[in-house]
C-alpha cells in the first residue's frame, strides 16, 4: 500500500508539475484572453467529469473492506490487550501465531499513545490509537513467524520514541 | 507591466500596522524554520539535542509556525480587503500586540517551563508529563494560545462586521443571490467571497479551540473536572483542521488582487466560482475526522465521510482557482520577476500538494501512514511551497518601487533554491513516510538516519533562501511606509 501511495502522488504532482511548466514556457507568448477563457473552462468541465468518474469507483473500492472491527462482533481467535502507560506498552501476551486473526484490544492507562505494528523490515502493518476510556479494536493476521514491534505512533511526552515493545509471531 | 501597490484606501496606521505584522511574520518565519532545522538535525545525529529539549522545540516550531501563516495570511486579507470595506487598522494592531504577548507566554512555558504537549495539547497530556513540566508551565502555554486565538478572533469579528455592513449579510458577500439567480448585480469580488469564509470558518474554530482550552486549563487547576478524552479530540481537531486551512484561504486573496494586475486579466467571481467557495465554507468544516480514521471506535460513518469529503472538498476552490491562476497566466505576455514567480510557485505548490494529504486521506492508507512522516510532507509541501511563497510574493509586492525592478540577480537565484531544496526537503518527509518512520520521535533509528541528513541540507538551503527574501523585506519597509 505504501508503494502504491507513493507512486500515485509522485505521479499526480509531476503531471501537476508539467502543466505548470507548460504555462510557464508560454507565457511570454500574447492570446487574446476570451480563447484562452474559453478553453480553461472547457477543460475545467472535462476535468470535473473526469475525477467524477475516477472518484466514485476509488470510492467503492476503498471503502469496501475497511480496517474496522463492528461494534458487538465476536473477539477473534487471539486476542491481545495493549494497554499505553508513559513509557512502555504492557501487553496481555507476547507470543501469537500465524494464520489465524489477531486482535488487539488497544487502550490506555494515561494518555493518549497509538499503536504501530511493524514488522522486522521497520514496515508499518497496522495501527490503532490507543486512548484512556476507550478500547480500539484492531484485527490482523499473521502471514510469516519472527519478531514484530509496537511502535508508539501518537506523541506522549518525554520518552515517546523509546515505547517500543516486541512480539513473536510463531507457527501453530 | 508595472504593478501598482498604492492602496489609497490604507491610511497610514493601518501600512504601518502591516509592516509590522509582516516583519513578525517574517522573523518568526526565520526563527522557527531554525528550530525545525535543530530538529531535523538531531534526528540525523549531527546534533545532540536532549529528548526533552527537541520535544519543547517540536512544540515551539508546530504553534509558531501555525502562528505566523495566520498572521501573515491576515496581513494579506485585510490589505486587499480595504480596498472594498472599511476597516479600524486599531484592531489588526490589537491583533498583533496579543499575538506578542502570547508568543512570550508559549516561549517562556516551554523553554523555560519545559512544557512540551504538541501543538496539539492533546487532552490529558498537559497535566499529565509525569513530571517534565508542571501545572504553571501547562497554564502558561495554553493561556498564551488563547490570547492569540482571542486577537484573530477579533480580527474575524471586524472583518465580519465591515462585510455585513457593507454588503448587508455575510449571504450576500459569499455571492448567494447571484449564485442562486436571485440578483442580476455584479457579484462581490473574489477576494470579498474568500474573505467572508475565512470569517466565517475561522469565528467557528477559534470558539471551538478556545473552548477545548479554557476547559483544559479548568482540568489544570481542578483534575476531578475531567473531559472525554475523544470528544476534546474532536474539538482539537476541528479547530486545528479549520485554522490551518483558513490561513491558505486568507493568504490566495494575494493570488486573486495579484496576478490579474500583472497580466491585465480580470478575475471575477463566476457562479461557478462562488459555488465552489460556498461549497469549501461547508465542507471545511466537517471533513476534521480524517485526523481521526485510526481512533477506531469513532463511528463509522463520521470515517466514510472524512475520506470522501477530503476528496470532494480538495477540487472546488482547488480546481477553479488553480485552473483560474493557470489560465489568466498562460500566453499573457506576464512579466516574471519575484513577485509573479513566487505566487506560481504558490499554485503550484497549493495543488501538488493536496495529492499526498488526499491520499493519506483514504482510510486504507491511513491505516499505514497516519503518524508517519508522510503526514508532515503532505503540510509543509502546501505550506512551504504554497502558504509562505505567497506571503513572501506580497512581501515583495508591497514593498515594490515603481522606478524600480522587484528582483535582482540574486533574488532570482535565491528562488529557484527555495523551489529546489523546498521540493527536496518535502520530498524527504513523503519518502521517509514511505518507509514507515514515525512522526515526532526524537530519536530515529539507523536505517532512517539517511533520509534525516539529506532533509537537513535541503533545510539548511530553504533557510538561506527564505532569510534573503525576508532581509530584502525588512530593508525596503520604508516604501510601504511612504506608499499612498
Amino acid at each position: 500500500m505504501q508503494e502504491l501511495a507513493w507512486y500515485l502522488t509522485v505521479l499526480l504532482v509531476a503531471a501537476t508539475a508539467a502543466v505548470f511548466a507548460m504555462v510557464r514556457w508560454q507565457s511570454d507568448l500574447a492570446a487574446d484572453y476570451g480563447g484562452v477563457q474559453r478553453s480553461a473552462y472547457r477543460i475545467r468541465d472535462r476535468l470535473f467529469w473526469v475525477l467524477l468518474g475516477v472518484g466514485v469507483p476509488i470510492m467503492a473500492l476503498t471503502l469496501w473492506d475497511l480496517p474496522y472491527v463492528r461494534a458487538g462482533a465476536p473477539a477473534a481467535p487471539q486476542v491481545v490487550t495493549a494497554t499505553g502507560f508513559q513509557w512502555y506498552w504492557d501487553l496481555g501476551r507476547t507470543s501469537v501465531v500465524t494464520g489465524q486473526p489477531v486482535e488487539f484490544q488497544i487502550t490506555s492507562a494515561d494518555v493518549n499513545h497509538g499503536v504501530g505494528l511493524y514488522d522486522a523490515d521497520t514496515r508499518l502493518l497496522a495501527q490503532a490509537q490507543a486512548m484512556p476510556g476507550y478500547v480500539n479494536r484492531l484485527r490482523y493476521t499473521f502471514e510469516r513467524p519472527g519478531k514484530y514491534r509496537l511502535m508508539c505512533l501518537e506523541y506522549c511526552g518525554l520518552a515517546h520514541h523509546d515505547m517500543i515493545s516486541e512480539l513473536e509471531v510463531k507457527l501453530p | 507591466m508595472r504593478p501598482d501597490p498604492q492602496m489609497p484606501s490604507l491610511d497610514v496606521a493601518a501600512r504601518r500596522t502591516i509592516a509590522a505584522n509582516l516583519a513578525v511574520t517574517g522573523l518568526v518565519l526565520l526563527l522557527m524554520m531554525l528550530v525545525g532545522l535543530l530538529l531535523r538535525l538531531t534526528q540525523a545525529g549531527w546534533l545532540g539535542l536532549e529528548p526533552d529539549l527537541f520535544y519543547q522545540f517540536m512544540t515551539v516550531h508546530g504553534v509558531g509556525m501555525v502562528g505566523i501563516a495566520a498572521l501573515g495570511g491576515a496581513s494579506v486579507m485585510w490589505y486587499f480587503l480595504s480596498q472594498y470595506v472599511r476597516l479600524n487598522s486599531g484592531v489588526l494592531a490589537a491583533n498583533l500586540v496579543l499575538f506578542l504577548i502570547g508568543v512570550v507566554m508559549i516561549l517562556g512555558a516551554d523553554l523555560i517551563g519545559g512544557f512540551a504537549a504538541g501543538w496539539t495539547f492533546l487532552y490529558p497530556l498537559p497535566a499529565r508529563s509525569s513530571g517534565v513540566w508542571g501545572t504553571a508551565a501547562a497554564a502558561w502555554h495554553l493561556g498564551g494560545l488563547l490570547l492569540i486565538g482571542v486577537g484573530f478572533l477579533l480580527v474575524c469579528l471586524e472583518i465580519g462586521r465591515a462585510l455585513v455592513s457593507s454588503y448587508g449579510g455575510l449571504g450576500r458577500s459569499l455571492g448567494w443571490p447571484q449564485l442562486f439567480g436571485t440578483s442580476m448585480a455584479d457579484p462581490p469580488p473574489p477576494t470579498v467571497v474568500a474573505s467572508t469564509m475565512v470569517v466565517i470558518v475561522t469565528t467557528l474554530a477559534l470558539v471551538a479551540g478556545a473552548t477545548i482550552i479554557v476547559l483544559s486549563l479548568v482540568n489544570l487547576m481542578v483534575p476531578s473536572f475531567e473531559i472525554d478524552p475523544l470528544l476534546a479530540k474532536n474539538i482539537i481537531y476541528f479547530f486545528g483542521h479549520v485554522f490551518i486551512n483558513a490561513t491558505i484561504y486568507m493568504a490566495v486573496i494575494a493570488v486573486y488582487e495579484i496576478l490579474p494586475r500583472y497580466t491585465k486579466r480580470p478575475w471575477k467571481s463566476s457562479r461557478v466560482f462562488l459555488a465552489a467557495w460556498t461549497a469549501s465554507t461547508t465542507m471545511v468544516l466537517v471533513i476534521f475526522p480524517h485526523h481521526l480514521l485510526m481512533d477506531l471506535v469513532m463511528p463509522r460513518w463520521t470515517m466514510v465521510l472524512g475520506q470522501v469529503l477530503s476528496y470532494t472538498n480538495s477540487f472546488p476552490v482547488l480546481v477553479v482557482t488553480g485552473l483560474g491562476a493557470l489560465a489568466i497566466v498562460h500566453r499573457s505576455g506576464i512579466r516574471w520577476d519575484m513577485v509573479s514567480g513566487l505566487l506560481f510557485l504558490a499554485m503550484f505548490g497549493w495543488m501538488a500538494g493536496v495529492v499526498p494529504a488526499v491520499v493519506d486521506a483514504t482510510i486504507i492508507v491511513n491505516s499505514v501512514m497516519h503518524n508517519t512522516l508522510w503526514v508532515p510532507g503532505h503540510f509543509h509541501f502546501y505550506l512551504l511551497l504554497g502558504l509562505v511563497p505567497m506571503i513572501f510574493a506580497f512581501m515583495y509586492y508591497v514593498t515594490a518601487d515603481r522606478q524600480d525592478a522587484t528582483s535582482e540577480d540574486y533574488d532570482r537565484w535565491a528562488l529557484r533554491v527555495y523551489i529546489a531544496a523546498g521540493l527536496g526537503f518535502v520530498v524527504m518527509f513523503l519518502y521517509a513516510g514511505r518507509h514507515s518512520v514515525p512522526r515526532r520521535w526524537a530519536v530515529h533509528l539507523p536505517e532512517w538516519v539517511l533520509y534525516d541528513q539529506l532533509a537537513s541540507i535541503f533545510a539548511v538551503l530553504v533557510l538561506l533562501a527564505a532569510g534573503l527574501f525576508v532581509w530584502r523585506f525588512l530593508v525596503r519597509v520604508p516604501r510601504l511606509l511612504a506608499a499612498g
